[in-house]
This record gives C-alpha cells, structure tokens and sequence, in this order.
C-alpha cells in the first residue's frame, strides 16, 4: 500500500493557500443534497459540525453523551495557543510552526503543520466573536501566558477552563444550527461501526444507548472526532468515557492506524494515591508559569517541604534546563521527575512525586494574583488532596494525558478509507512524537474551523457517490457483525466486572511502555495482553440485557476494544527501536537520559494495517521530509 | 486518616420512566477516606456485578467538576453538602463511620428518569438552542483585540460562562425552575459587546423555551446558588429579569447601541 499524503506542491507558506484555490467547490444550492455524519462533539466534532452545517450541507451530528456539550474538550486548562504576536515578544506563524515540529521530535508533516500554525490566529478571532470570554488586561484587550516548549507567550486562555468555554463556544454554535434545523443532533448514541460501500464510507452503525436499539445511518461522507486512546492505560486524566471504540471499529474496517506508541505522559498531575483510583486529574501546566519543581537534594529526606532550606533543594529543570527552565516541553519535564525519584529524591508517602512550589510566586506577586489565574486548579487540588497549595508546595508526577498517534490522514484530514475523515485527537496528523501544551486545542479547532469545511467539499466534488440506503448489505453485514459482538458479552456470564479487566490492562501498559520502555519489557507485555483479553472473553460478567440503558455492557465493549488495541499500541512501541519525544526507548539514549532518535531508520509515520485479533498488523511507512526545520538533536538547555 | 469507614448505602432504583422506583440498600466497608464518592459507587457496582445482579446506573464522566455529567442527589441535597463542588469531587472523607448515605436522582419534571438515577436533562440544550448564542458564522470574524472589553465585564461574564449545565439548580429549586442556568447564558453574552445584538431577542426566547418545557417559576429562594456547584451568583437572575423587562416593554428586534454591558 503506498500512502499518499497528498501535501500540495509550492513553498511552504503557500501551500495551504494554494491549496484552498485549486480544490472544488460544492455549489451552494447543492450543499443541502450532501448529508455528512459526524461522530463525537468535542471541539474538534462540534465545529465541524456548526461549520459544515453553516455552509448548508445537511449534518447529522452523533455523541454517546446525553448532551455535546459534555465531550472530554470541557476538561482541558491551560488554554490555546496562536500566532498574534500580541506581547510583541517576537512570535509569528514560522515560529509556532518551528516550536511545533520541533516540540513533536521532528515526527509530524511540516506541511500539515506549517497551516496549523497559520490558521491558530482566525480561530482566536472566531472565539472572540461567539463570545468566548477570554482573559484580558485592564486595557481592555487579550492576556497571553505562556506554556511549554515555547519562549514567548502565546497562550490564550479563560481562567483555568479554557476547554471548557471553547467547547461552549463551539457547542452554542452547533445548537445555534439545530435550532435552524441544519443540523439533526442524535444524542446518547455510540458509534460501534463504520459501513463501507463499494469502497467508500457510507454510513455508520450506532447503537441508541436508552433503547438498546441499533441504528443504521447513511450519508456521503463520515466525519469522526471521537478523541484519544489514553485510557488503554486505565489510569488517565482523560474521563472516565473516552474509549477507543469508534477509531478501533474504523480500523477493523481498513482505516490506516498511525504511530499508536506516541502518547503523552503530562508532567503535572496529581500523584497515584491507591487501586481504588478511577482516573488521575491533571494540574494545568500553565502553573508552570509561577511554580517551581523541585525535591530534596538527599534521597530519604523526610522532612516537611517548608522545612527544607533553600541550599538542599533541587530545582531539577531550572538547573538542566535554563533557558526553557520549568517551561520545558512536556515529554522532557516528565522523563526529568521519574529520573529524580527513580534516584529516591521523590517526596510523599509513595515516593512518587516532586513538588511543584508557588510559595516564591506568592511572595511576588501576592496570593490575589495567583488566585485569580490559577484559582479554580487550587481549589481542585485543595479539593482532592485535603491539602492547601496556598500554603504547601503541591505534588505532582506524570500521568498519561494525551494520544498523539490515531487514525491515519492525508492533508486533507481523510483516511485512507475514501469519505471517512478524522479530526482532532482521533487522528494521527500534527502533533509528532510529542504535543505542545496548550495546542490540542488549536488542533481541534482548526480541523473543524477551518479545514475540514474546505478538504471535505473538495471530496463530495471530485467524486461520484451514487444513492446508496440502509439496507444494502454492507448496512446490514455492519450491524449483524455489532450486534453478534454484543450478544457475545453478554452470553459469557462470567463473575468478573469488565473493570478488573481494564485495571489489569492498564497496568502492563503503564509498567512495560509508560514513560520509559524497552525491548525486554515490550516483549513480555505483548505475551501479556492476549492473555488478558483471552480472560477477558471467559470470566467478564455483563449483566442484564441489550435491550435497554446498560452501562455495564457499554463499559465491556470499550473495555473489549481496548485489549485488541493496547497490543498494536506496544507492537509500534517495539517496533520504533529509537526514542523520540514521549516515546522513550531506554536502549536510545543520549546524556542524561535525552531522547535520541534514529533518523535513518524511523524518520516515517508508522501506519498499521489490521490483519486480525491476534494476528500481526502490517507496517506500512510514510516517510517524512524536512524542507524547512533542519533534522536536529532538540536541545532545551 | 487512613482507617478504613463503613457505610449504609440507600440506591434509588427505577427500571425506566414508566416504573415506580424503591431505594436498595447496600452496605459498604473498608472504604479508604481518599476514595471519591463516585469510585465508592463503583465498588458497589462490581459487588452487585460479581453477585450477577445490575449495577446502579448513574452518569459521570470527567470526574472532575467540569463536564457537568454527574448529577446525584446525596442525603438531599444536589451533589452533596460541599459548597462548590460536584458529586465526583466529593470524597469519602466527607461522611462520618458509619453513616447512611441516601443517593437519588434529580427530581424535576422537566428531567424525566430514564434509569435508576440517571435522568434526561435534554431541555438544557433546547433552551441554549432557542437563543444561547451569538450568531456568528465560521470566517468573517475581525481581528480578537479590534473590540476592547473592559476587564471586570469580562470577568463577570466568565463568572456566569463557568455554568457546566449540571442541572443542580433545577434539582435545588422547590418550584424546578431554571432561572439560574438562563441566567448564566443571558448574563454571560450580555456582558460582552459580541453579544449586545442579540441581547433582547436571547433573553426573551430563552426564557420562552424555559417555560415551554415545563421548569418553574422564581420564587427567590436561592437554593439554586447554594447548590451550584461552580458558585454562580443569583445576580445574574436579576439582570435576567431586568433584561427581560426591558425586551418585553421594547420588543425583541428593537435597534439597540452599543450602550455597554450591564
């Protein structure tokens, strides 16, 4: 299989631009006869739904939730990063392109991420417009902060819930066109299938999740934005929903999956404190701004943090890093904690946490300024914790958060399964080895912004897609075969919750291809997961039945979709012998413990092709190109 | 802290909308005081899962106080007795050894059950759809700094924007009304320049559809604000009124300057 990327020819500042005028156009009158499916509602799904149903096409929108504006987006914090230049701190759309593809380990499509970084600054106008309120000086106009990987600050936010109000934004813009009817929303209905006709995607299988009933849906063109797979790992920041159910069940169809190894493990998040957890919360990285990490400079040192003199500390990232300092990309601050406490300088009852001290940037600034930027994170971590920030440093240590690999896109955001398009963390396409905080969000955006409404009417254009209904037999072939899977959990009438399952899949996957990972390891974790899932499919109790709201029977088969999948996530691990940004392979590595990437041999985007349970996936290669970002080691110091 | 508490579980259940529920009482020890009130759910779950009975259906999904997903009443009150905080930041902590902890849905007409403790909150969305937003298509924006937005507007309508559509207040409320959640949406569009055209069409079709779907009236006694688990100030249900005043004695399609937000 050859994988065409389809990037346009011409410079790179061109490119998109270009781009734009040599596509087909959709007439207007002819819009409302091409009816698009969109799975999911998060900021990537919403938008593209408000903005496809804006331009007249007749969209059908699908979230498992009970409403959109539930999706997993509302979670995130810290904000969204554009190219405005604003602080007039020396920012434009080639240095945020030039941070991107380096903060990514040199593993994402310049091309693909060079229009990212030009779109960033229309989608802060966009939100401004639908009312989003950002935060702003006593001026009256925007405030910037900073994140990550980048040394200017270019980070929009809304107090520590920019997800949230951008989700809102796009969310009131999607109910804006159900109420004009261009938009036919289908809550609480989860995707368990994509429905392929004569080779292009025509349609999905939805089961209802109130009545039991499965659903079959046809349509032009398929858009899916149905997120991550972070909680392979069970333990996440990610909700207790996100699942990797709609990108699995599209693969299983011949949807390319891409580079499922590389996910991100975010270095601020509220340490493990026992089995009983069902998730992990994040602590935003923008406290990175005003916090500083340290730990005790001698392994043991139980002494309580204010007790601890300044001379005995080890600010780790400032003293490694100090240029970046604390403002390191994510994969490196991560890599950096596990490090130290691996030596025995972590604090806490488990060892497994550094502190992350405001006490200095309370002195500076007073604690009215620290509460009015960060102090809804403080009243969260007071709030699971029992601890007061204001007043003890917080602990932190790394928790899966991210997942920058998914289905894999050409440029015009399409898998290789023609009319099926996946945007925003579902899709595989600008993030490389390793996400820039505060630009999930950007992504997101501009794929159903701004992307999408173009690339998906230069598909309806150029192709013929004939009438097809739902009975035809691929329709009907797609939900028996959702429909056999289902009365298979429920017939094995085992004496185990589908949970128990889960914990123990997470654990292989945090244990042997977490934050660092090596052959040995991967090995025994590819014996591992068939074992598991072979359980699994024996002793899993599914109680009650298909007919009516069964959230044990949800679970299951999210659950069942992450023992196939978890085993491609480590195969890819195993197969990429090199390190590059969250993906750490320990026998590649380079000082103290820097990634060191293989250039001549994994310089590609790794594309799985499934071939069966159980069975070996192929490999298929694209091979990445680097006109405009010179190949080099990344250095932070 | 780390000694381990007991508790006596009282679970509504109810087959589905049509059925008449009745509560089930579990009992649940070695509970660690840091396990969240919504994992301790989920262990009585696995027990009623590993005994072959259905599990208590109840929503969640960001489990932490964002998405606006869980919505359980607790010993009466709407997400628990913490001020400012959802049912699945709640933790066990909270409780005394061997307390009886009642879990019930949201009771309101306008959200019918459809299971055991989950209900249908799908009004919400109606009523942001009749009018909770600006009507602005993707691609014609000016650029985010051409409008200034005096600092403290903004911040009142980020006060009203951190609403997550739980459905608290309406649970709280003797009368079910919905005034706070309009409120929110009103207040927040209303503080900002962007949201001025629309202003008096916004508040007189949300509060239209508010009604329609069968949410009470106001009869101003805040328990909604006592309840909202993100703090939202019942102000903002006055300058709802005042809004809607104005809109109804003016008429909705009124030319209006931009006279500031207020």
């Amino acid at each position: 299989m050859i994988l065409d990327s389809k990037i346009p020819p011409g410079s790179i500042e061109n490119k998109w631009t270009d781009y734009k005028f040599q596509m087909k156009l959709v007439n207007p009158a002819n819009k409302r006869k091409h009816k698009i499916i969109v799975v999911g509602t998060g900021l990537a799904g919403a938008s593209a739904a408000a903005s496809l149903a804006e331009l007249g096409y007749n969209v059908h929108s699908f979230t498992f939730h009970d409403s959109p504006r539930r999706a997993h987006s509302i979670a995130a914090q810290g904000g969204i990063n554009a190219a405005k230049n604003y602080p007039n701190d020396g920012d434009s759309v080639h240095r945020l392109f030039y941070d991107t593809v380096k903060g990514g380990d040199f593993r994402a499509r310049e091309a693909n991420v060079h229009r990212l970084a030009e779109i960033s600054t229309q989608i802060i106008d966009h939100c401004v417009a639908q009312g989003v309120p950002f935060a702003r000086e006593y001026g009256g106009l925007l405030d910037n902060r900073s994140f990550g990987g980048a040394q200017v600050s270019r980070t929009f936010y809304a107090r520590g819930q920019t997800g949230q109000q951008l989700l809102l934004g796009a969310y009131q813009s999607l109910m804006r066109q159900v109420g004009l009817g261009a938009v036919k929303l289908h809550t609480r209905r989860e995707m368990l299938d994509v429905v392929v006709v004569d080779g292009q995607t025509r349609g999905i299988i939805v089961r209802n999740l109130v009545t039991g009933e499965l659903e079959r849906h046809e349509a032009d063109a398929v858009v899916l934005a149905t997120g991550g797979y972070g909680r392979v790992f069970y333990l996440s920041t990610n909700a207790v929903g996100c699942n990797v159910t709609a990108t699995w069940r599209a693969h299983k169809r011949g949807a390319l999956f891409a580079n499922p190894c590389f996910t991100q493990i975010h270095p601020t998040c509220i340490p493990v404190t026992g089995d009983h957890q069902s998730k992990l919360t994040l602590m935003s990285e923008s406290l990175r701004n005003d916090g500083r990490v340290w730990v005790p400079k001698t392994a043991g040192d139980k002494r309580s943090p204010e007790k601890i003199p300044e001379s005995e500390r080890f600010y780790f990232l400032e003293e490694k890093y100090p240029s970046f300092g604390n403002l390191v990309p994510r994969d490196v601050a991560s890599r950096n904690a596990k490090q130290v406490c691996d030596q025995g300088l972590g604090v806490g009852e488990t060892g497994l946490a550094v502190y992350l001290d405001f006490s200095d940037a309370i002195k500076r600034l007073g604690k009215d300024k620290i509460a009015e930027k960060y102090g809804n994170l403080f009243q969260m971590y007071d709030k699971i914790t029992d601890e007061n920030p204001y007043q003890v440093p917080m602990r932190i240590y790394p928790a899966v958060h991210y997942t920058m690999g998914g289905l894999w896109v050409d440029y015009n955001l399409m898998s290789n399964l023609p009319g099926l398009h996946v945007l925003g963390e579902a899709n595989f396409s600008d993030h490389g080895a390793n996400r820039l905080g505060a630009s999930a969000l950007m992504q997101g955006l501009a794929d159903g912004y701004f992307i999408i409404p173009h690339t998906i009417g230069h598909y309806l254009a150029s192709n013929k897609i004939p009438k097809v209904t739902t009975d035809h037999p691929a329709f009907v072939d797609a939900e028996n075969s959702v429909k056999a899977r289902q009365d298979k959990l429920l017939a094995v009438k085992g004496n185990k919750p589908a949970m128990e399952f889960h914990r123990q899949l997470g654990k292989v996957m945090w244990d042997y291809c977490g934050m660092a990972r090596n052959e040995a390891g991967l090995k025994i974790a590819l014996d591992e997961i068939p074992k598991i899932r072979e359980a699994f499919w024996k002793e899993v109790s599914v109680t009650g039945s298909g007919q009516d709201l069964n959230m044990a029977l949800e679970e299951a088969g999210r659950i069942a979709d992450f023992l196939e999948f978890g085993e491609l996530l480590v195969l890819d691990a195993y197969t990429r012998r090199e390190s590059c940004g969250g993906h750490f392979r320990e026998e590649s590595q380079v000082g103290e413990g820097e990634a060191l990437r293989d250039d001549n041999n994994f310089c590609h985007v790794a594309a799985w092709e499934f071939k069966g349970v159980g069975q070996k996936s192929e490999l298929h290669k694209e091979p990445l190109a680097f006109d405009n970002v010179h190949l080099t080691q990344r250095s932070y110091k | 802290m780390n000694q381990k508490l007991s508790f006596l579980l009282r679970l509504w259940r109810q087959k589905d909308g049509n059925s008449q529920g009745k509560f089930q009482e579990i009992r649940m020890k070695d509970i660690p005081p840091d396990m969240s009130f919504l994992e301790m759910l989920d262990e009585a779950n696995n027990d009623l899962i590993r005994k072959g009975e259905e599990p208590v259906a109840f929503e969640s999904d960001c489990r932490e106080g964002i998405c606006g997903t869980c919505s359980l009443v607790v010993n009466g009150l709407p997400h628990g007795s913490d001020p400012g905080t959802t049912v699945c930041q709640l933790f066990m902590r909270r409780f005394n050894d061997g307390a009886t902890i009642t879990v019930e849905p949201w009771r309101a007409k306008a959200f019918p059950v459809i299971k055991d403790l989950v209900t249908d909150r799908s009004a919400f969305d109606q009523i942001i759809s009749a009018g909770g937003f600006v009507s602005v298509n993707t691609g014609g924006a000016p650029d985010a700094n051409a409008t200034a937005i005096r600092k403290c507007d903004a911040d009142t309508a980020m006060d009203a924007a951190a609403c997550i559509g739980c459905g608290a207040c309406v649970a709280a409320c003797p009368n079910a009304s919905a005034m706070l959640f309009v409120s929110a949406k009103v207040s927040h569009l209303g503080h900002l320049p962007q949201g001025q055209p629309e202003r008096e069409r916004r508040v007189v079709r949300m509060v239209q559809k508010m009604d329609e779907l069968g949410f009470g009236n106001c009869s101003n006694r805040y328990e909604c604000e006592a309840a909202c688990p993100k703090e939202i100030s019942v102000e903002h249900i006055a300058r709802m009124n005042r809004d809607y005043g104005f809109a109804s004695l003016l008429g909705t399609e009124r030319e209006r300057g931009n006279s500031g937000a207020g």
